[in-house]
């Protein structure tokens, strides 16, 4: 009785887990979706009748067992890029990954320059 | 020299930054999917209004230009477009299919009653699970496709007397 009891707990947790690792995820997806007919929100943050069918549809196909990548590359497909805060790394954005790291080594060579020459 | 590259540097920084403002000023802020015209709808999937049977691309493949219209009837701007769609009824090169969006069979039913009934085909979805296929994100909003399913125009909104036009257009040539 008592093992069986054990096993009845273990299980009962193993599915709360589970069921807060896909509520986790599903969020963290939401977030990172533009409500594109809201200012400035997420569909996590709004409430609108596209917000609510994009959840819909997002918690669909995580059901189907597809991945985050998946379900941001269907939407990407269906409404563009916009609808992603994170824009996926192209050739037309490519710049903008890049140029702060350009950035931070041509301000760190400048210093070095400037300091360098003070020294001298 | 190295003073003459950090000043180039300097003014090519700001150049750029200036750049950037313009262009992103010169941006409209509003974003529409009417850049999905050349795209091909490669999945169809929604449920007749009267029956609930799946209607997908192999109910649709016999038409030249299909028309896909969604539609409410608790959406006033679908009262505003009812009128050119009734004229497009029409034109036998193009079917319309009339896509019911999260509405009660009722209410919609009376619409039609009201207005006139455009649709070759009448579809609904009820959850809007369906539009997003479609890259629906409001309505009403119609797409015009040909017989391989190629978007030809996006209307995003009430379709216009201009629309009108633009359709008749498209299915002439």
């Amino acid at each position: 009785m008592k093992v069986k009891l054990v096993i009845f707990i273990i299980l009962l947790n193993l599915q709360f887990a589970y069921a807060e690792s896909i509520t986790v995820k599903q969020n963290e997806i939401f977030k990172n979706l533009r409500c594109l007919i809201c200012q400035g929100q997420s569909v996590a943050d709004s409430n609108s009748e596209f917000a609510q069918t994009i959840k819909l549809v997002v918690k669909d196909q995580i059901k189907e067992g597809k991945s985050e990548k998946e379900i941001y590359n269907f939407l990407v497909d269906k409404y563009g890029e916009w609808i992603v805060y994170k824009p996926i790394f192209n050739k037309y954005n490519f710049l903008l990954w890049v140029l702060p790291y350009l950035i931070f080594f041509l301000g760190g060579y400048i210093i070095f320059f400037i300091i360098r020459k003070k020294q001298v | 020299m190295q003073k003459k590259i950090i000043k180039l540097t300097t003014i090519l920084l700001i150049v750029f930054i200036l750049g950037v403002f313009f262009a992103g000023l010169n941006q409209s802020s509003f974003y529409d999917t009417k850049g999905q015209a050349g795209q091909k709808l490669t999945y169809i999937k929604l449920e007749d209004f009267n029956n609930g049977t799946l209607i997908t691309k192999i109910n649709l493949k016999k038409n030249n230009f299909m028309l896909i219209n969604f539609w409410a009837s608790w959406c006033a701007p679908c009262r505003d477009e009812h009128p050119f769609l009734i004229r497009l009824q029409d034109d036998k090169r193009l079917k319309i299919l009339g896509v019911n969006f999260k509405d009660k069979k009722n209410n919609a039913l009376k619409f039609l009653n009201d207005f006139g009934n455009p649709y070759d085909k009448l579809a609904k979805d009820e959850f809007g699970r369906y539009s997003i296929n479609f890259g629906i994100y409001g309505i009403p909003e119609s797409i015009l496709i040909d017989s391989n399913f190629v978007i030809l125009k996006k209307f995003i909104g009430p379709i216009t007397d201009a629309d009108y036009n633009d359709i008749k257009k498209i299915i002439r040539k």
